[in-house]
């Protein structure tokens, strides 16, 4: 599903990712690890197509497309969803308008019929259970006033309704209480399937206890330094990232 | 009374004046000649009723007044070994003034001392700064520099102890005027605190106190400049502080006006380079038919820089306050993060506030907020003190001690905040 | 790395084109004969002919407001503009029927059609099209409740005693440049008359248009709402593209008699000039309404269009109790320049007023907040709250913010807010990383801002409204 090959991007000049190589296949989760400052959310961030990084090398191939040469919205369109890191804030925008705008843009291009706000009701619904929420969330405005949780939860919720095919997921565990955790880990649970594919970004192993992996991988200095199952998660938990990042070099 | 300054001008001798003073001064006369004092229907002086002013004569206040050392004590504070510089009537008073040998090269004194020592520090600066257009008043300053106080802190010097300006009107005769010029340098990583009074020796005297202070503060430098302006209930006050700031400079100011029977300040900020400071702190307190205006200006001309701005009032009696906070935001400026607040609290019928908080944006990607209120004080708070024993009056001097102290405790320098709260208890009959 | 913001398309002003219609004209210029000829022309009483040659007395001794404003133009020649001029075929009209088919047809492309069937339910529309008023829908209807709404030369000729009492009561002839002016040559206009106790079944609305070239437009409106009365009132505007600027000064007067509540909306979408800031509209324009006791004032405008707009929807809160709001949104694009708000006059007990004013700036636009809160010595417990929000697109464009507050009563309580911002790069990116596309990106986060505004506006305007939200930014930015 995805191809990526010697991938290096930069920002503001520094160069953040040196050679990025993973392939991802369908029905796969694979999990991506490093210390601050190792490349894990500009990697999610270039997959996205963030405009501030800059691809500097490498290529990125999903579903037979070259997925550097589209521009945000058709990645998403295509299928690629990010749950952000810090869920941006869009005042005086309802969170039903906003997402039934998004899920009918992606909808047209996948060549489907629009939803119109009762349809749209109708599949919300049902979503709202995949984040055990009300349907009083709909009405207030995007991520405004939103907790840190609330924030991570929407994320969850908002890639419940656009079904996509690769979601990243960007240290959707970071701020969240225990519970908040369950909840948002039962979520991306709930919406594997067989013909998607989810990349988990974090920090900490205790997220995967909760989505677990098929591959971990260990990025350091912008380069995947080691790759296992998710054993490796465990190692990295008691042996501390020093222990990846001693042997420089190796890729 | 435009033609009577110009004529005055023309009839002074300055055979000492140094060359390059000359033209500053006449380019104000011309100035002030041309355009004379600003008139009600000029937008920016639209409810200082200046007339009062403009249309009266004053005389140049006569030297010589002889003030005792006691006379004076009840204006000075903070530690005996502070730099105190006193000046009568806007002429430097060298047996009441203190200098101690300031570090690093460090000066503080008379600007006309230093004028006749034809100082190169002073020749770059004095009267390049406040510009002459900005009105008929600074036009009229300029025109007459001749005493005042001039601070210059050299490049990377750190003056432990505040200079103290003190300026006393001595009240001698009535109708007089006085026009103070000060200039204050900070050079590149100085640090320098300043402390400017603006006192009277006569309570009930009409007079005019027409002050301008330059302060240009160097890269990097750090500056705490406080201006308490405490003239006669009858006099007339007019005050320019015009600063400039370079590159990582931080200036913080702090003014209490709580005299006069007409008192503007107009404090203009330019903030000349990428990552500046800038902090205005003010508290007005009036009373009686008092009228006190302030005007600042904020000038973000680079990117990078933060100022922010709060500005309180107390209003009693049947006076009258004016605010007036200027913010502008020029293109090139981008990320700028500017906050003004402007709060005021009316205590009687008779008392009244005009407030024009205003914003000038010219940058899209820029962090601008301003906030004004007006109002008395919080019936609920109020009843919350008295069920628990205190007297409304009482409990009406405590919470208005509260609103006005909060600005004076952003004053860094302890001994300078004491005074300030003491002065503000004092005024509001708040015991200690 | 240009912004995504800066690259979207010019879209053209869709309202520019002209119609062919014969007109009945004055000569150019202004004199006491041209205010004697345009109250000939309709046949107005000698009263109404002095009030208007006073007016025009008081405005030659006055000057064009240049030093205040934010705006800058060059001085209007007042000899060079026609003050009169009619569709030839206006006469007194029986029904919309008799209106010319190429004045229905005109309407219809500008998406108000006049001809009943087809009128919008439950909206009464008088159109005026340049000096005069061309048809007045569902007058009969309204008339069953008592409710009296026709054009301004209709109410002269057959309500003498109300547009005696009430006109000029609020915005006196002498009350600044323009108002004067239009005081002097006003050609038609609205007028709405709410018996007391009743509440309009409807939503009366007002379409004006400026067609001939080089004539001015000087409509004035008046509406009073009787005791306990209500009405909600909606004005939409538009002409034709040309490169000369036109004048616009109008006047609206409000009287809101006890408990009784007007509510007067605006979409105003006048011709803006082109993006080298050639033609376009001068939008001189004074609204204002006095509130009675319990009384209720809310004006809601949308403003998109002109070259420049001068306009300070205003209350004066007479009465006790009573009620102003004001909620604006404007637009400037191009080299549009906006000098626009609000004056809430506090004068009896317990009167409140709300300001929420959305300032949007794009291309080489100017806009500026300019508005007065002023609680006189008697206003016991009077209130305020001011919301002032700014936002930027682009960096040649300019924000302004002149609020001038005025307390004079202790008891008042007054809050004040203004913020800037700007569309963030990373608000964008979200929205694109959820599928949208550039456009309704921006069109989406800039409705968000607007939302408090355009909840206030009808629901047919609120939908219009958006629409020429999008439409008004699009293109020159960048």
């Amino acid at each position: 599903m995805l191809e990526i090959r010697g991938l290096r991007a930069s920002a503001g000049g520094n160069e953040i990712l040196r050679g990025i190589d993973l392939t991802v296949n369908a029905g796969e989760v694979h999990a991506i690890m490093g210390p601050n400052g190792s490349g894990k959310s500009t990697l999610a961030q270039v997959l996205a197509g963030h405009p501030a990084y800059e691809v500097t090398g490498g290529r990125v191939s999903y579903l037979g497309q070259d997925l550097l040469e589209m521009e945000p919205e058709e990645r998403a369109q295509a299928g690629v969803f990010l749950a952000f890191q810090y869920p941006v804030e869009i005042p005086g925008v309802s969170n039903a308008y906003f997402l039934r705008a998004a899920c009918n843009e992606i909808r047209k291009a996948r060549g489907l019929e629009e939803l119109d706000p009762m349809d749209f009701l109708d599949v919300l619904e049902e979503k709202l259970k995949v984040v055990e929420w009300g349907p009083e969330i709909m009405s207030r405005a995007v991520n405004s006033g939103f907790s840190g949780g609330e924030k991570k939860r929407n994320e969850i919720l908002q890639m419940a309704v656009l079904e996509p095919r690769l979601a990243v997921l960007d240290e959707t565990d970071s701020g969240l209480d225990i519970d908040a955790l369950r909840i948002v880990a039962g979520g991306v649970n709930r919406l594997r399937r067989p013909d998607n594919a989810t990349i988990v970004v974090t920090h900490y192993q205790r997220l995967l206890n909760y989505i677990v992996p098929d591959y971990v991988h260990v990025l350091s200095g912008g380069r995947i330094v080691r790759s296992g199952g998710k054993e490796l998660a465990l190692e990295l938990e008691a042996r501390g990232y020093d222990w990846v990042e001693a042997p420089a070099g190796v890729a | 009374m435009t033609a009577t300054w110009v004529r005055r001008f023309d009839a002074t001798a300055t055979p000492d004046e140094p060359e390059w003073l000359r033209p500053v001064r006449r380019a104000a006369i011309d100035r002030f000649a041309g355009t004379g004092f600003p008139a009600p229907r000029d937008e920016e002086w639209r409810f200082t009723p200046v007339a009062a002013i403009t249309q009266a004569e004053f005389e140049p206040a006569r030297p010589g007044s002889r003030v005792s050392r006691d006379a004076i004590a009840p204006f000075v504070f903070g530690h005996a070994e502070w730099p105190l510089l006193v000046f009568i009537d806007g002429r430097f008073d060298a047996s009441l003034s203190m200098v101690p040998a300031l570090p690093g090269g460090a000066r503080a004194g008379s600007l006309a001392e230093a004028i006749t020592a034809g100082d190169a520090t002073l020749a770059r600066h004095l009267g390049h700064h406040a510009p002459v257009e900005s009105s008929g008043f600074t036009a009229l300053n300029t025109a007459f520099i001749q005493d005042g106080a001039f601070v210059h802190v050299p490049a990377g010097v750190e003056l432990a102890m505040p200079v103290h300006l003190v300026f006393v009107s001595s009240g001698e005769t009535e109708g007089t005027v006085a026009q103070p010029r000060n200039l204050i340098v900070i050079e590149a990583a100085a640090r320098a605190s300043v402390v400017e009074s603006y006192v009277t020796l006569a309570p009930g005297r009409r007079y005019f106190t027409n002050a301008v202070t330059e302060v240009v503060s160097g890269e990097g430098a750090w500056t705490e400049h406080t201006r308490i302006q405490r003239e006669s209930d009858s006099a007339y006050h007019i005050g320019l502080t015009h600063v400039e700031q370079a590159a990582g400079s931080h200036y913080r100011s702090f003014t209490l006006a709580m005299g006069g029977a007409i008192a503007r300040h107009n404090l203009h900020v330019r903030l000349n380079a990428p990552r500046i400071e800038t902090l205005l702190y003010g508290l007005y307190l009036t009373r009686g038919d008092q009228l006190v205006d302030n005007h600042t200006a904020i000038h973000h001309d680079h990117p990078d820089c933060n100022s922010w701005e709060v500005y309180k009032g107390v209003m009693a009696g049947e006076s009258r306050a004016v605010f007036n906070g200027k913010v502008l935001v020029r293109p090139e400026a981008q990320k700028t993060d500017a906050k003004q607040t402007n709060r005021n609290l009316l205590l009687s019928d008779g008392a009244r506030v005009h407030t024009k908080p205003q914003l000038e944006i010219f940058a899209d990607d820029v962090k601008c907020t301003h906030g004004a209120t007006v109002g008395r004080l919080d019936d609920v708070a109020l009843f919350y003190l008295r069920s628990r024993g205190i007297d409304a009056a009482t409990a009406r001097v405590l919470l208005t001690y509260a609103f006005a102290a909060e600005v004076v405790e952003e004053v860094a320098l302890e001994p300078v905040r004491l005074e300030l709260e003491r002065l503000v208890r004092e005024r509001l009959g708040a015991g200690d | 790395m240009s912004s995504p913001v800066e690259t979207l398309v010019n879209n053209e002003y869709k309202y520019g084109f002209v119609t062919d219609i014969d007109a009945d004209a004055a000569p150019r210029g202004l004199n006491d004969e041209t205010i004697r000829l345009i109250s000939a022309k309709k046949g107005e009483p000698d009263w109404l002919l002095d009030w208007r040659l006073r007016a025009f007395r008081g405005w030659q001794k006055m000057s064009e407001p240049h030093s205040w404003p934010n705006i800058h133009y060059d001085p209007i020649d007042y000899q060079d503009i026609i003050y009169y001029s009619a569709p030839r075929t206006a006469k007194p009209l029986g029904s919309l029927d008799e209106v010319d088919p190429k004045l229905l047809e005109t309407y219809t492309k500008l998406g108000i059609p006049l001809s009943e069937q087809k009128v919008l339910a439950g909206v009464a529309v008088d159109a005026i099209f340049d000096s005069v008023s061309v048809g007045t829908s569902y007058k009969a209807r309204l008339l069953e409740e008592g409710i009296i709404f026709c054009s301004f030369g209709e109410a002269v000729r057959e309500h003498p005693d109300l547009v005696r009492t009430y006109l000029g009561s609020v915005v006196p002839a002498s009350d600044n440049f323009f108002a004067a002016l239009n005081a002097a040559v006003f050609s038609d206009g609205s007028f709405v008359y709410v018996p007391k106790g009743v509440k309009c079944p409807m939503e009366l609305s007002t379409y004006f248009r400026i067609n001939a070239e080089g004539t001015g437009q000087f409509e004035r409106t008046l509406i009073i709402a009787d005791e306990g009365a209500s009405v909600s009132y909606l004005e939409g505007c538009t002409a034709p593209r040309r490169d000369t600027n036109q004048l616009h000064a109008a006047v609206v007067e409000l009287v809101a008699l006890d408990r009784a509540s007007i509510k007067y909306s605006t979409v105003q979408n006048w011709y803006a000039g082109d993006e080298n800031g050639v033609g376009g509209i001068y939008n001189f324009v004074t609204k204002r309404g006095t509130a009675q006791t319990g009384a209720k004032i809310s004006w809601t405008q949308v403003e998109t269009g002109s070259a420049i707009t001068w306009k300070y929807p205003s209350v004066i809160l007479q009465g006790d109790d009573s009620v102003g709001e004001f909620y604006s949104v404007a637009v400037v694009n191009g080299r549009q320049q906006a000098d626009t708000g609000t004056k809430m006059i506090h004068m009896g007990r317990n009167t409140r007023s709300t300001i929420v004013s959305k300032g949007i700036s794009a291309g080489r636009g100017q806009n500026s907040y300019r508005g007065q809160v002023k609680v006189l010595p008697r206003a016991e417990g009077a209130r305020n709250y001011t919301q002032c929000d700014s936002m930027l697109i682009g960096n040649r464009c300019g924000a302004h913010t002149f609020p001038y507050i005025d307390v004079q009563n202790p008891s008042a309580s007054l809050e004040h807010e203004a913020s800037t911002s700007k569309i963030g790069e990373d608000q964008l990116f979200y929205c694109k990383q959820r599928g949208l596309n550039t456009e309704n990106a921006i069109s989406m986060i800039v409705n968000g801002f607007c939302k408090e505004v355009f909840k206030e506006l009808p629901m047919e305007f609120a939908v219009e409204a958006q629409k020429l939200l999008g439409i008004s930014l699009e293109g020159s930015v960048g």
